[in-house]
């Protein structure tokens, strides 16, 4: 019953038509993902034809928010994005790489799965939480403590003056840190575990510490990919919603302090769209418009991450929420 | 061949791999009852999905309950989630689901038809107006008053006027101890500290009635902010819906905001009283609104604004509140429900309205507005 | 003289591991905290009466989230019925048929799309579901909710298709299966656990997403007896009540939140428990 006689090989040809419709199908659904990106754009483009047609160029470097008046500019949302992002990124970018560095050549063996689970944890609390807790937990408490220190020490300095509410793009940059901290520090890790043993096992041999083996054969050369890393995690960072808004202060002037209340480019969008009504074209075509700026500013630090990080692994984890 | 074969039906009932000629192929090393049997849980799989789309889908058919839907001001949402509440008690047939978004998003969403009804604590103006596919209503349901809400140690009864409110919310008077506020409150231990100004961050009637108040008293405030329910604050922090103003102020020692009367006593936050036009200063209850509602002159359509209203008991910074309304139903099931409700609102919910500290519409308005609601056709 | 160098670097090694040490804990120290307050804030909250209860009037206490937690169900659940046809045939097309430039032009469209924060999401499927349906539906929150899914579906439907050895695909064609069967029978079933576990891990992330659904699934106080009504969702409802001023709603949120955040553990608990003992690597 089992021998493999030739007379058994002589089977109908197989199907072509049934091959050519299952290409065509997954090929059309393989080309959804431009249809969507083309959807994505052409929707906001639309959306902000009013305000495009009304100011133009000058809707990047205009901070005015005036609903009354129907002048709107980006100036004060882009200036938050960009404070909140790289302040964050300023804050995550040491401590997930110190520690990576921990998790791939200093942890003990046991250590390291449980710590990978950990954050892993971490990265998948959806960002309402993290908001709900900021909110209730957090900022009450950097008000309590960090803050007057902080506006006591370094109060001379215009990034410390002013009234310290509690929300503001201080807390923003503190909960786009924690939420950025496990991307960066995976990817991190990637990039040190793409770095072959045997560099490391050079540097011992020539007699190195345990810091100066990873100082000397680890970090010299995965500056490229660490520099990738924080591309990814500020990625993440600018499109930052939920948790954002619940602690950013949602106010439209610009500050030089940091415990100002602020907004992102994502905050305004989401406080705002709902019921952008007194001037009715301009107004949701202004919050268009932010989503468009907004969209091109996250496409753009994405390209260069990828070109960063390229060949050291996909990131597998969760986008902006 | 023959490893290849037993690997690929490893849980498979039969191998066959010589067959004679015109035999279907079981050289996938399946037999067809293993392939059915895939298939088949497949087939499940995705039916199962699609029954539950289709189940829920068809509820609503099977179902007699009818869900009208309406978004807007976040002031009157403490009487309006009861009235629904309530409402679902007296006609279990119809469910009114109700989201606090602020007024401006009422507007907003009535016009663009997204909306069953709107609320809006400040009139539509004519532009918004105009763009409506049909012609909307508005009918008053409540009058209610924006309280300047703070947190001081000791929970002191301020009292406040026009034009301080104004320089507070300009981010001219930062401290509490400044000199004007001193003045105005003899014997008051005022301290030290700054005032954390908290606004509305959202598009809201609550603003609209403390900016028209403000604009009508301080031509500063008119010159630089105007009237709208979305307006550039000079100063402070933004939260969203009455709701978030309060919670800020409730957790910030020092902060100050303007919210509706119900949220400050429910959180147990003082206000302050303001000096109204007679020269009074006036605390906000049911009494002074219900005072200053009877001084305004109220036109056909409705719409009106009662702030700095005349009369020595009135509160300055109070305002009816609308719900919107179109006359002409797009669907006739949902038109009828509607106006038995406003009906019902204007009848019974006084009492309601009274418990929350909002003032129902007078005797006599109260006829003019019911009257508006038998032109509403569907 | 060397001793002393040797010494110093000795110590400035052990010093730089405490300081990484130091640092991987406080990585981990912001999820510890935010565990322990959602079980002293919102643990004692979650019982029978917030599982199976309505929400109630402002300021009236003894409220629940049931319509939200079935409302999130739902929405998931269109989500995936979006989502993963979409990307597990998109995958196909790529692990399969594709050709590589082709392919590098999907995959930068995806990682796009992945990138594409998911407010802009909202705002898009505003203008295209919610106002030409003169309404806001769980159909438009399904909607957004599946196209956040679809490039998260098809980059893990392709990785694990390529871990599929190569001699499977040839075995099959060599013994004259067409190739479509070969794909579905062969090919996809081998993958099979690892594409579901990306499914549940992309169900994972999008059950956990509020700005999407904030404009087109909106709210809802009662059941939704319809996919053309508004829909509670578990998200959308903390958020509400977190943002309110009255304690009993910000019991609630805590208690939404814990419960969301169990779910979100589940799925991925459920996709541990798939994985264990797999050969082959699983979507992460």
């Amino acid at each position: 019953m089992n021998s493999i006689a030739p007379q058994s090989m002589l089977l109908p040809p197989p199907s072509r038509t049934g091959d050519a419709a299952f290409k065509f199908l997954t090929w059309c659904m393989a080309m959804m993902v431009f249809v969507l990106v083309a959807v994505v754009g052409w929707e906001l483009f639309r959306g902000s034809e009013p305000s495009l047609r009304q100011f133009g160029w000058r809707f990047l470097t205009r901070a005015d928010w005036d609903p009354v008046s129907g002048a709107f500019g980006a100036l004060p949302f882009m200036f938050g994005t960009f404070v909140s992002s790289l302040l964050g990124l300023l804050l995550a970018l040491p401590l997930s790489v110190a520690a990576a560095i921990y998790l791939t050549e200093l942890a003990p063996g046991w250590m390291r799965q449980p710590a990978v689970a950990l954050i892993e944890m971490l990265a998948s609390i959806p960002s309402v939480i993290l908001g709900l807790w900021g909110m209730v937990v957090l900022v009450p408490w950097l008000n309590a403590h960090p803050y007057p220190w902080l506006q006591r020490v370094l109060g001379f300095l215009p990034l410390f003056r002013g009234h310290v509410y509690g929300p503001c793009l201080l807390s923003a940059a503190v909960i786009i840190a924690i939420m950025i901290v496990p991307i960066v520090t995976s990817i991190s890790r990637e990039v040190f575990r793409a770095v072959p043993d045997s560099r490391r096992e050079a540097a011992y041999a020539l007699g190195a510490t345990r810091w100066e083996v990873t100082r000397l054969a680890v970090l010299k050369g995965s500056k490229r990919g660490i520099f990738g890393a924080a591309m990814l995690g500020l990625g993440r960072a600018l499109g930052e919603t939920m948790a954002v808004t619940m602690v950013v202060g949602n106010s439209t002037v610009i500050s030089p302090s940091l415990f100002a209340p602020g907004c992102t480019l994502a905050s305004g969008i989401a406080t705002q769209f709902a019921e952008a009504a007194d001037n009715f074209n301009l107004y949701p075509g202004a919050l268009y418009e932010l989503g468009l700026v907004l969209l091109a500013i996250t496409i753009v630090t994405n390209i260069l991450a990828r070109l960063l990080v390229g060949a050291v692994g996909a990131p597998r984890h969760p986008g902006p929420a | 061949m023959p490893e290849l074969a037993k690997e690929m039906s490893q849980d498979c009932h039969a191998v066959s791999l010589s067959l004679p000629h015109g035999q279907v192929s079981n050289l996938r090393g399946r037999c067809s009852l293993c392939i059915n049997t895939m298939r088949i849980r497949w087939l499940w799989m995705w039916l199962a999905g699609l029954a539950a789309v289709l189940t829920l889908e068809g509820a609503d058919r099977a179902s007699a309950q009818l869900l009208i839907n309406g978004a807007g001001a976040t002031f009157p949402y403490p009487i309006y989630s009861k009235w629904f509440d309530e409402y679902s008690k007296v006609d279990p047939s119809v469910r009114f689901n109700y989201q606090s978004i602020g007024s401006g998003a009422g507007q907003r969403q009535i016009v663009e038809g997204t909306v069953d009804f709107g609320a809006s604590d400040g009139p539509m103006s004519d532009q918004n107006l105009a763009r409506a596919p049909g012609k909307i209503l508005h009918v008053p349901t409540v009058a209610g008053a924006d309280v300047i809400a703070y947190n001081l140690p000791g929970a002191p009864r301020l009292r406040l006027d026009g034009p301080a409110i104004a320089d507070i919310f300009l981010g001219k008077i930062a401290k509490w101890n400044d000199p004007r506020l001193a003045a105005l409150n003899p014997g008051a231990a005022l301290p030290k500290a700054d005032i954390l100004v908290v606004h509305r961050a959202d598009g809201s009637g609550t603003t609209y009635i403390l900016v028209d108040y403000l604009s009508s008293v301080s031509g500063e405030w008119q010159k630089r902010v105007g009237r709208g329910t979305a307006v550039k604050w000079p100063a402070g922090l933004g939260a969203e819906g009455n709701e978030g103003v309060t919670a800020q102020i409730k957790q910030m020692p020092g902060a100050m905001g303007c919210v509706e009367l119900v949220y400050a006593t429910q959180n147990q936050l003082p206000c302050a009283s303001v000096k109204n036009a007679a020269g009074n200063f006036i605390a906000p209850s049911v009494e002074t609104v219900t005072e200053a509602l009877a001084a305004a002159a109220i036109p056909d359509d409705f719409r009106f604004s009662m702030v700095n209203a005349p009369g020595g008991r009135a509160y300055p910074i109070a305002s009816a509140t609308w719900l919107l309304v179109y006359q002409h139903q797009r669907n006739a099931e949902k038109g009828r429900k509607m106006v038995e409700f406003l009906k019902w609102a204007l009848k019974e919910g006084g009492p309601m309205a009274r418990q929350l500290d909002f003032a129902p519409l007078p005797p006599d308005l109260s006829k003019r507005v019911l009257a508006e609601i038998d032109g509403i056709r569907y | 003289m060397n001793a002393l160098l040797n010494q110093r670097r000795k110590a400035t090694s052990a010093a730089m591991s405490a300081l990484c040490l130091l640092c991987a804990l406080m990585v981990i120290l912001p999820l510890l905290l935010v565990l322990f307050h959602l079980a002293r804030l919102g643990a004692s909250s979650v019982d029978w009466n917030f599982l199976t209860h309505l929400p109630k009037p402002v300021g009236e206490s003894g409220g629940g989230m049931a319509n939200a937690i079935v409302g999130s169900f739902i929405l998931v659940l269109l989500a995936v019925l979006i989502g993963v046809p979409v990307g597990v045939l998109g995958g196909i097309y790529l692990s399969e048929f594709g050709a590589p430039r082709l392919n590098g032009a999907v995959r930068f469209a995806a990682d796009i799309l992945n990138g594409t924060p998911s407010i802009v999401w909202g705002i898009v499927v505003y203008a295209l579901v919610v106002v030409p349906m003169k309404g806001a539906s769980a159909y438009a929150g399904g909607l957004a909710l599946g196209l956040i899914m679809i490039p998260l579906v098809i980059r893990t439907t392709e990785q694990m298709l390529a871990l599929v050895p190569a001699s499977y695909r040839e075995a099959a064609l060599a013994l004259g299966i067409p190739k479509w069967k070969s794909v579905l029978h062969v090919v996809l079933k081998t993958a099979g656990k690892g594409i579901v576990t990306g499914v549940l891990l992309a169900c994972a992330r999008v059950a956990g997403e509020t700005a999407p659904l904030l404009f087109t699934a909106s709210g809802n106080q009662f059941w939704s007896h319809s996919l053309s009504e508004p829909v509670a969702s578990l998200p959308r409802q903390i958020y509400t009540y977190a943002k309110a001023p009255y304690g009993d709603w910000h019991r609630q949120a805590w208690a939404g939140a814990l419960v969301l955040v169990l779910f979100v553990f589940a799925f991925s608990a459920l996709v541990r428990l798939l994985t264990r003992g797999s050969n082959l690597p699983v979507a992460k």
